[in-house]
């Protein structure tokens, strides 16, 4: 017998038809998606995908996401693949759903199912007369099969939901303040807890009176497991004071952190380092041509995921089962996680996704998730809710890691670049939970490593460039240089916890890229966009530049009146998802801001237009915040930035007019597009800056002492 | 000790049983179950938790239960509804307003106090107005719109 066919995305992992869909006695359809929502939309994409290959009124499709109980496993949503995995499985599992309603209904009504036709779930005959509904059909005997994806989703052409600006579905809700965020779950007898966390990271609890704690009002349980301590309370101002107090009741001893937020690019760049060759491209020719060679280093700090709500958990044990809900990106590599801590079998949980405040990549949810089991199990079968207060997420949440980048290149005596090297130092980029085999115990759950029992912290991972790339994510360049050489310098040693943050390595590699094709143009005596232009083959990544310079009104040339500056910049994501290309207007007067950023995308093609739009625009603001303020602090002893004064960022006041102009490709694959953005903002700010005052800052965040000091 | 305070939230007299010194915050989400207003900070820092007291924008995370009493407090909730929306609330789903979310009851409670002191803000003031509310996804632009397109829908 040979293997089964691979499948399209995640169909190929969850090959039953049952597990992705069903036909509900109201004349409804649930679809099941292991992507879940974090404020990007994608679950209304999901029920536009299955709608229109189902051909249902997307009124009539009940969505269902991330639950171990229910949904099929897609892994993380995360790296912009929901589309590419989950929209591609959808497709292929509702396509053949429809068929294999069609050829029951070809029977039943004695009609060749090629002159069938459906509407809204209505399956008739050319005339409209016979009729027979998807209800009426044994849906569920039918779809109780394994896919085969034979059968062909429909082409562009015919597609009516899909490509149409659909309404999000959760916006009415958040809206009016309905109850739909995990912060808002509220079960009987629920009570509120709060870890405790020590000072810094290894930091070793010398002495706890947990008495002083214990009689506090309402004060229900005490929990010291080791270097953990969580409190429990009726209500939730009792929880929050039994916190207070018990960081007073507790005594720590700290250890050193090996560097500090000054030192940390020297830090990284003198490890002993694990090194993969990314690319490499020669052509002795062309480097023998070289005229002139230019080098830079390029830095990004520490950046904090910083959600706007805490992270959240609710948990509930009874008998021997564990029930969750979260706001975790992967339900089951969370369950996975949580089993190896508990040393129970994963089916003994249930972990159930409810939104959480956007995370843009791996923060405190999944920890959260493990702090509620912890205070559940001291509390008989009664619910325990944990909310992380702010201090806590921005000193414990696994940071978007500091970087270091190299760039050397050569111009030729016309000005073209010959040669092109790239070196980038980081730790791994991901710490997340995973189902992944290892060698022993590991968890990548902050409080199992506090446990007197501790479980071994999982070694930090990063995602090799088949599958989109970690620290070298967009390292290579899309611009057709004939010798190229990108190495990556993985560091071992980890100053600070770290974890996937939006775009992951890309935003400083481009960030670096971009600000260096700058320079290299200026030293041509070459226009920016003329200068790209120059050395871009992919027409489709010519498209979204010209667009983008022609939208802004770009003029080759044009000097800066010395008040304001305009920067461009350009990458496709992870060299293989969407186009974009920026153009930045700064101002500097009072202070360094962005007043327009003019953006043009080519995602192949767009489920949800306006979604796309929409993410894209949040996706340059974010990264105007990254790049003109964040900073996370340390020093020697313990990260330093505990509120939103010690991290600001980007107000409404300082808003930019955005615009996004999007190419539509119907007929191209659709392409990830959640975080095509932060690179080439970043670098489009440091050439409007350059544009302006004629300094190049090559360390983020751009910040006003930064430019006074250059 | 708890002792019984009476507010009056969205029209509504209620009386609760609570600390003076808890947080307005806890109070509307735990004892009224008004789950709009969120915790973000605890430190009036992010204004997620953002409520009218008296028709001024609060937050209510650090609003002591005591300096509530007595005063009238709106939340998101008596704003509008799914069924009867505010002018706010229709524009922010017609503009789609939002990425996650998490601060639209906050950003949304700013606008109303803004839009009823002064029924036609500019640009500017709008972003005034809002400057205490943060929002983390980048969704600024939409909700300026969403506040000026509610502005326009009121005045007519």
């Amino acid at each position: 017998m040979s293997a089964a066919a691979k499948l399209p995305g995640s169909l190929n992992a969850n090959r039953r038809l049952d597990r992705w869909l069903r036909f509900n006695a109201d004349r409804t359809v649930t679809v099941r998606t292991g992507k879940v929502e974090i404020g990007q939309g994608i679950v209304t994409a999901m029920a536009q995908i299955a709608a229109e290959e189902l051909d249902v009124a997307l009124t009539r499709v009940r969505m269902v996401s991330g639950d171990t109980a229910l949904t099929p496993d897609e892994g993380h949503t995360s790296g912009s693949r929901s589309i590419d995995e989950g929209g591609s499985a959808l497709r292929y599992a509702c396509a053949e759903a429809r068929h294999l309603l069609l050829q029951a209904a070809s029977q039943q009504l004695d009609i060749p199912a090629d002159k069938l036709v459906v509407e809204d779930g209505v399956i008739s005959g050319l005339d409209r007369i016979r009729k027979l509904s998807y209800w009426e059909l044994p849906h569920a005997e039918l779809l109780n099969r394994e896919a085969t994806a034979a059968i062909k989703p429909k082409p562009a052409a015919r597609h009516t939901i899909v490509g149409a600006s659909a309404a999000r579905l959760d916006i009415p809700d958040k809206a009016t303040g309905a109850p739909r965020f995990v912060q808002d779950l509220e079960l009987p007898g629920m009570l509120f807890g709060r870890a405790v966390r020590p000072p810094s990271y290894d930091a070793q609890l010398t002495a706890f009176d947990a008495d002083a704690v214990r009689k506090l009002p309402g004060v229900v349980a005490v929990v010291r497991d080791g270097n953990f301590i969580g409190v429990v309370a009726e209500r939730e101002e009792q929880a929050v004071k039994a916190r207070q107090a018990a960081q007073r009741a507790a005594q720590w001893k700290e250890s050193p952190l090996p560097t500090d937020d000054a030192g940390i690019y020297d830090y990284l760049t003198s490890r002993q380092t694990k090194d993969h060759v990314i690319i490499e491209r020669t052509d002795a020719a062309a480097r023998a041509r070289a005229a002139r060679t230019l080098e830079a280093r390029y830095t990004r700090p520490y950046v904090a995921h910083a959600s706007i709500g805490p992270s959240c958990a609710l948990a509930r044990i009874e008998g021997g089962r564990i029930e969750v809900w979260t706001h975790s990106q992967g339900v089951y590599q969370l369950r996975h996680d949580l089993a190896t801590v508990l040393d129970l079998p994963p089916e003994n949980i249930l972990v159930h996704h409810a939104e959480g405040a956007g995370c843009y990549g791996h923060n405190g949810a999944d920890d959260a998730a493990l702090d509620a089991v912890l205070l559940a199990r001291a509390v008989a079968g009664r619910p325990v809710q944990v909310q992380w207060m702010r201090d806590d997420e921005f000193a414990w949440e696994p940071f978007g890691p500091a970087m270091v980048v190299k760039t050397r290149a050569a111009l030729d005596a016309q000005g073209n670049i010959v040669d092109w090297a790239l070196d980038v130092w980081s730790n791994g980029h991901t710490g997340r939970p995973n189902t992944a085999t290892t060698t022993g115990k590991v968890s990548s759950l902050l409080a199992a490593w506090h446990l007197a029992n501790p479980v071994a912290r999982r070694p930090q991972g990063d995602p090799p460039m088949s599958g989109g790339g970690g620290m070298a994510r967009n390292s290579p360049a899309t611009y057709a240089f004939p010798n190229e050489r990108v190495i990556a310098h993985r560091v071992e040693e980890m100053p600070l916890r770290v974890s996937a943050l939006r775009a992951l390595g890309a935003t400083a590699n481009v960030f670096a890229i971009e600000s260096f094709i700058d320079e290299l143009a200026a030293a041509a005596g070459a226009d920016p966009v003329e200068f790209r232009l120059r050395h871009m083959k992919d027409p489709r990544a010519r498209a979204v530049i010209e667009l983008a310079a022609q939208k802004a009104g770009w003029r080759a040339g044009a000097a800066s009146d010395g008040t304001s500056g305009r920067g461009i910049a350009f990458a496709q994501y992870k060299n293989s998802y969407g186009y974009l290309a920026l153009v930045i207007e700064l101002g500097l007067e009072p202070d360094i801001h962005v007043k327009r950023a003019v953006a043009a995308i080519d995602v192949g093609q767009a489920i949800n237009p306006d979604g796309v739009v929409n993410q894209t625009e949040g996706g340059i603001v974010q990264s105007i915040s990254w790049t003109l303020k964040e900073q996370v602090r340390f020093d020697r002893e313990r990260v330093t930035t505990r509120t939103w004064e010690e991290y600001p960022i980007l107000t409404f006041a300082e808003a930019p007019q955005v615009e996004v102009h999007l190419i539509n490709r119907p007929d191209e694959a659709p392409l990830g597009a959640g975080e095509m953005a932060a690179g080439p903002t970043a670098a489009a700010i440091a050439n409007a800056l350059h544009h302006a005052l004629g300094v190049r800052i090559r360390d983020l965040p751009l910040t006003r002492e930064r430019i006074a000091a250059a | 000790m708890p002792e019984a305070t009476t507010l009056k939230v969205n029209g509504v007299r209620h009386t609760v049983c609570a600390e003076p010194d808890t947080p307005l915050l806890y109070i509307l989400r735990n004892d009224l179950k008004l789950k709009g207003a969120k915790f973000g900070c605890g430190v009036g820092l992010c204004g997620s938790c953002m409520v009218l007291i008296d028709g001024h924008n609060v937050m209510s995370c650090d609003t002591p239960l005591w300096a509530a009493a007595g005063k009238s407090i709106t939340t998101i909730e008596g704003l509008g509804s799914l069924a009867a929306p505010h002018a706010l609330q229709r524009a922010f789903i017609t503009e789609q307003a939002a990425q996650c979310g998490y601060c639209l009851s906050g950003v949304i409670m700013s606008a109303a106090a803004l839009l009823e002191r002064n029924p036609d803000p500019s640009e500017s003031d709008i972003k005034q107005a809002l400057a205490r509310n943060l929002c983390r996804c980048g969704t600024h632009t939409r909700i300026i719109k969403a506040v000026q397109r509610a502005a326009g829908e009121l005045r007519k």
